[in-house]
């Protein structure tokens, strides 16, 4: 089966500005890919021409089949999306969003009644066809936008940010959505820089700087901390264990998460112990030191760090 | 299909429309506030000069010259000081526009039939006004010189030899409410489809749902047309109150064919929805599209389209510029339509340059808000 978007060279500049440079990979259908960058990393620009909407100064990009240079239309009628904005008409009462976007999508009749039912009870909005959009809370708002954004059945669904601004729970309601989308075939690419987040994603690819930094599952993206293991330590005074440790030869690195240190080992052979000694040695007060498995947080900072040496 | 997403989006439009509480205040209540600003208080009709009046002669012939003055609806006497040198005061502070001072021997002069002099001053701030009232003076004072001097010498003819004979066509009364206000339908026009439906685009942009709409496969020219034709509506709603208030409020004459003036309402719309589109392609946000729209197009439109001030007093060099003013071709078409009662026989040249002007203005705005962003 063909992919659901096919991306070769994807490169695009404004001015003498590369916001997206020579990006290649491609989505399978059905499934949920993840776009993890900083803000300005590309991200959204990415997105916006996989959309139709910005036009590629090169590179070439198949969504759904279609060129999106060549044919946006096309592509358009094949895609929902939907932004950080969750742009909905605010002074428009839900039910009156629905049928806009549903007349604008040429949905009516049977069609259009179930698709809003469907949309309604996504939502959860049922009984509350009348609320002006602009009074909904945040995580109303969000799903009625991407009600709004899958009306019409689209097959493949751009998230830009989807969960900006909403709260906990509503982002985990969210992402059940998206798993539900899924798993009845929908590809969704969506981007973030929720980095717990991007653990519901099939797969994730790492943009910074425009640039493709890592490409694969969570799994396989935290494979590189296999022959590096990370040692979390506990400290009365976290930034001095950081200084002793940076000093030590078996450290390839550390940082800083919550009141905790990661230190990345430069290898396997080194213990736990071996630094909780040193550390005590160095008159730093430690009150745990242990493994822990690499976070996608840890993988992150990882790839930023190595891509930002290497250019 | 195309029709029926147009009409998905003017509902959605309208819908949104009656949520604004701003709009009943731009639709309803700016044009009576129009109207009633130019039909009462933006007169350019000189009544009721204030005159100070210093009068040193004090005999019949000066009192009777005075008497005209009170007797004018043209003048009222504000003051009639004992001597020229209060006549600063009254003419410093804006008491009086005007000050007369009559000779201790203007009496005696008139009644031997001599010649003699009246002095007038004349406030000169406002050029305009005090050049009418100038002139009311003039006419005043001619004709008691007139009946002055037949009296001084009986049996001598008092008429001049040449007497014109003036009709005033089109606006008999010379009332300037009747000029003016046919020309707030064009104003009117302008103001409120220019700047609302910039404003209506630009805050879809502020909204990010103009992103939306163009992820989805709504055609260019149905985007365009969704947009606009609303307030295309609005403003031949506004066109209706203007002419109800005018005609029957106003009592000015409407002399010419009223299905022709809204053809060409529709006409003149193609240049001012145009603007409005124009405006929102180079406005990110709704007070930046208020601002150009105000200040680079109604402002200079007003002034050099004729409404306010003739096109034909304007310096030479300027006057082209005018031709780039829609406005000024829709001013000619609705005072033709409403004072002459002209019709297209007479009005076509405007109609034409009026249609030309719009689709060029739309043609460019349109291909300006490429819908892809990019």
């Amino acid at each position: 089966m063909a992919d659901a978007i096919e991306v070769r060279g994807l490169t695009r500049k404004f001015g003498n500005f590369v916001a997206v440079n020579d990006l290649s990979f491609s989505v399978k259908q059905g499934e949920v890919f993840g776009f993890l960058g900083a803000n300005g990393a590309g991200k959204s620009t990415t997105i916006r021409m996989l959309c139709g909407l910005l036009r590629p100064t090169a590179g070439t990009a198949l969504v759904g089949g279609m060129d999106v240079g060549r044919d946006p239309e096309a592509v358009k009628r094949r895609i929902g999306y939907m932004s950080q904005r969750f742009s909905l008409y605010e002074l428009l009462t839900v039910d009156q969003n629905i049928q806009f976007f549903g007349g604008v999508y040429g949905l009516s009749g049977e069609r259009f009644q179930a698709r809003r039912q469907f949309v309604l009870a996504m939502a959860g909005l049922e009984g509350r066809e009348k609320t002006l959009t602009r009074d909904l809370p945040g995580g109303w708002r969000q799903r009625l936008a991407l009600g709004c954004a899958i009306l019409h059945e689209p097959s493949i669904v751009f998230l830009d940010e989807p969960t900006g601004g909403v709260d906990p729970l509503s982002r985990r309601r969210f992402w059940d959505l998206i798993a539900d989308l899924s798993s009845k075939g929908v590809t969704v690419l969506v981007t973030t820089h929720y980095l717990d987040e991007a653990e519901h994603c099939h797969r994730l690819a790492i943009i910074h700087a425009g640039q493709l930094a890592a490409l694969g599952t969570a799994t396989e993206l935290k494979q590189v901390f296999d022959s590096r293991p990370i040692v979390e330590v506990q400290a009365a005074r976290p930034v001095q264990a950081m200084d002793v440790l940076d000093r030590l030869e078996t450290v390839e690195k550390t940082s800083l998460f919550g009141t905790a240190v990661h230190a990345v080992l430069r290898s396997a052979q080194t213990s736990p112990a071996m630094l909780s000694s040193a550390l005590a040695a160095a008159g730093v007060d430690v009150r745990n030191v242990g493994p822990v498995s690499p976070s996608l947080e840890d993988v992150f900072l990882d790839v930023v760090e190595r891509v930002g040496a290497a250019s | 299909m195309g029709l029926r997403r147009i009409l998905h989006l003017m509902r959605k439009e309208l819908l949104e429309l009656k949520q604004d509480p701003r709009l009943f205040g731009v639709v309803i209540i700016a044009p009576i506030m129009q109207l009633g600003v130019l039909g009462y208080a933006a007169t350019t009709d000189v009544k009721d000069v204030p005159v100070a009046i210093v009068d040193a002669d004090r005999s019949t012939a000066s009192r009777e010259l005075v008497h005209r003055f009170e007797a004018s609806a043209n003048f009222k006497i504000v003051g009639m000081p004992g001597s020229t040198a209060e006549i600063d005061r009254y003419l410093d502070r804006g008491d009086a526009w005007m000050a007369i001072s009559i000779p201790a021997n203007f009496g005696q002069a008139v009644a031997a039939g001599g010649r003699t002099t009246l002095q007038i001053a004349v406030d000169g701030t406002d050029s305009n006004s005090s050049t009418v009232a100038l002139g009311y003076a003039q006419t005043l004072i001619g004709g008691y010189a007139q009946d002055a001097a037949a009296a001084a010498v009986p049996g001598r003819p008092v008429t001049a030899l040449v007497t014109p004979e003036i009709r005033v066509w089109f606006n008999p009364r010379l009332e300037s409410r009747d000029f003016m206000i046919p020309g707030i339908v064009a104003l009117l026009l302008l103001v409120v489809t220019t700047n609302l439906s910039a404003m209506a685009i630009v805050r879809e942009k502020e909204l990010g749902t103009l992103e939306q709409l163009n992820v989805t496969p709504l055609a260019r020219w149905e985007l365009i047309s969704g947009k606009l034709l609303p307030y295309a509506a609005i403003g031949i709603i506004d066109v209706v109150l203007v002419l109800v208030v005018s005609i029957y409020w106003f009592e000015i004459p409407m002399r010419g064919s009223i299905p022709l003036l809204f053809a060409m309402c529709l006409i003149y719309l193609l240049s001012t929805l145009g603007l409005g589109l124009l405006v929102s392609t180079v406005s990110k946000t709704q007070q930046q599209a208020m601002m150009t729209s105000v200040f680079f197009f109604l402002m200079p439109m007003l002034y050099l389209s004729g409404f306010i001030f003739p096109i034909e007093n304007m310096p030479q060099w300027i006057q082209p510029v005018t031709y780039l003013i829609p406005l000024r071709y829709f001013l000619v078409i609705v005072r033709g339509i409403f004072m002459k009662g002209v019709g297209l026989e007479v009005l076509w040249p405007q109609a034409v340059a009026l249609f030309a002007w719009g689709a060029a203005v739309l043609a460019l705005a349109t291909l300006r808000s490429s819908k892809r962003l990019g």
